[in-house]
């Protein structure tokens, strides 16, 4: 259950559909380091339900081929180059949603079940450039009305960082369970976490409600700091002047090269 | 204190006289305005006002992750909540996506966020944009993010209560499905948001000026409601209070 970064890395195959959490919640950002520096492919990202430095950096090296999400934002920071330039571009493929059909989506896979209704979204243009979404009746006629219904959405890999993990694989997440829907719903979920907890999380009963089971989790590794340089909830607040940085280097193709030359290739060089 | 007045404090203490007697206001990304005006009528409220933020370690009371705040709103417990546009048209449709032809869009914005569910079932959704142009309120949106009003047999609980900017208030007719100008704000005039506003719109013969933050209105924001508010949004609460930088 224990392992390495670049090991997670590597479980994130070319072309997996990959989901990750907003900035808020748990980001794995010393995995999307690792992910960039195995020059990952082909992946198709999905935010929950919107993502945020970490899909700007992953997008900005070339690891994306699709993103679907509600939004990406850098919230007080602005607009996420990256995303920008690769949309002008035309390097990624865009599925625009909206947050509760996301949730909706991985609602239904951690149900086994392939649709899920959804209120709202009738008349909004996203509906109409969407084949995994259609309009439906209530079928037992209670409402006449037109229903939105989506599609399961069933990622590859949940990949999350949190702040506690167990060597049986639990994971405290604390409230952020937009983790626990992930980890419901992907096929494989990966974790680093600041700490290894020395005994078992589901055996505190003030721990085990906030913590995602072991059966659902596929590797833990230890990361002190993973989240860096985004903040992590309860622990440490985002590193704003090297995020200040990033957003000016990631401004031009080159400033972007650079800052991933001395992040991300420079330190697996030394390792 | 002096009764001077940032423009940011006259649209926060506008927003805010707009939830008086509610019960459970949200707030969601990116809207440092909306949630210091919704933390402004929690305050006044004597504790009647519930505020939830999203995203916040400590004005969120959500325990359900992401989705709580939708099953919340679909059931509705949620009386307001706050909408943007990088596009807002006549008819309150509002455009979170991007300018021209989706999806080759020639400006890309953030996204659609939750709009085109919580506009649906929010009963009062007030939509703020800082920005008065004519580039962002349009005769009609590139692209529907959510729409501003439904067909009938459509299940909606929820729409455009105003639109609050940085010239004017307006509010939306639900019948005339059209806004109306309401108010505006000091140094500006009903000619000069006619120059600005790409839509159109009805004009009372009788416009008044906004009614601007009185001196506890003030004194409140200045003190409680900044401290509040730096942790969400720190670099808003520097730029207009000047609240040292938590991050």
């Amino acid at each position: 259950m224990i392992t390495s970064i670049e090991d997670l890395a590597a479980r994130i195959l070319d072309g997996a559909t990959v989901a990750l959490s907003p900035d808020y919640s748990g980001v794995s950002m010393v995995t999307v380091r690792a992910l960039i520096a195995r020059g990952a492919k082909d992946l198709h990202l999905i935010g929950v339900p919107s993502v945020g430095f970490q899909g700007d950096m992953l997008i900005g090296a070339g690891c994306i081929a699709t993103l679907e999400a509600a939004a990406v934002t850098l919230e007080e920071y602005g607009p996420a180059p990256q995303f920008n330039a690769a949309i002008k571009a035309g390097t990624i493929k865009m599925i625009d949603g909206t947050c509760p059909a996301i949730h909706a989506g991985l609602q239904a896979a951690e149900k086994g079940i392939p649709f899920m209704p959804v209120r709202g979204i009738v008349g909004s243009d996203l509906l109409t450039h969407r084949d995994d979404w259609t309009i439906g009746q209530d079928p037992f006629g209670e409402e006449d009305g037109p229903i939105v219904m989506v599609k399961a959405i069933r990622p590859d890999v949940a990949l999350i960082h949190a702040p506690l993990a167990d060597r049986h694989g639990n994971v405290w997440i604390g409230v952020r369970r937009e983790m626990m829907l992930m980890a419901h719903a992907a096929r494989d979920t990966l974790v680093t976490a600041e700490e290894i907890y020395d005994g078992d999380l589901l055996a505190d009963e003030k721990l085990a409600p906030g913590t995602i089971p072991g059966l659902y989790v596929s590797g833990v590794a230890e990361a002190a700091k993973g989240a860096w340089p985004i903040g992590l909830f309860g622990r440490y607040g985002p590193d704003d002047a090297h995020l200040r940085d990033y957003l000016e280097r990631a401004s031009t193709a080159n400033g972007f090269t650079s800052y991933l030359d001395e992040f991300v290739y420079a330190p697996k060089a030394a390792e | 204190m002096s009764t001077d007045f940032a423009p940011e404090e006259l649209l926060i203490a506008t927003v805010a006289d707009m939830l008086t007697g509610l019960g459970h206001v949200a707030v969601g990304a990116q809207s440092p305005i909306p949630g210091t005006a919704a933390l402004l009528a929690r305050a006044r409220s004597g504790g009647s006002l519930r505020v939830s933020m999203l995203g916040s370690e400590t004005q969120s009371p959500f325990t359900d992750g992401g989705r709580e705040l939708f099953d919340c709103a679909a059931q509705g417990r949620i009386d307001a909540f706050f909408l943007g546009g990088g596009q807002i048209d006549g008819q309150a449709n509002i455009n979170l996506v991007g300018i021209g032809d989706y999806p080759d869009t020639k400006v890309r914005f953030p996204g659609s966020f939750g709009s085109a569910y919580l506009y649906f079932l929010v009963p009062r959704v007030i939509l703020f944009r800082e920005e008065h142009t004519a580039r962002v309120l349009v005769p009609k949106v590139d692209f529907v993010s959510a729409p501003g009003v439904s067909e009938k047999n459509t299940y909606r609980k929820g729409g455009p209560h105003a639109l609050v900017t940085g010239r004017c208030v307006f509010d939306f007719d639900d019948v005339t499905k059209r806004f109306r100008l309401q108010s505006v704000h000091p140094g500006h005039t009903v000619d000069d948001v006619r120059e600005h506003t790409g839509f159109d719109y009805d004009v009372p013969d009788d416009v008044p000026e906004t009614i601007v933050p009185d001196r506890e209105t003030l004194s409140l924001l200045r003190g409680e409601i900044a401290d509040a508010v730096t942790e969400r949004y720190p670099a808003f609460a520097t730029k207009i209070f000047g609240q040292a930088n938590a991050a």
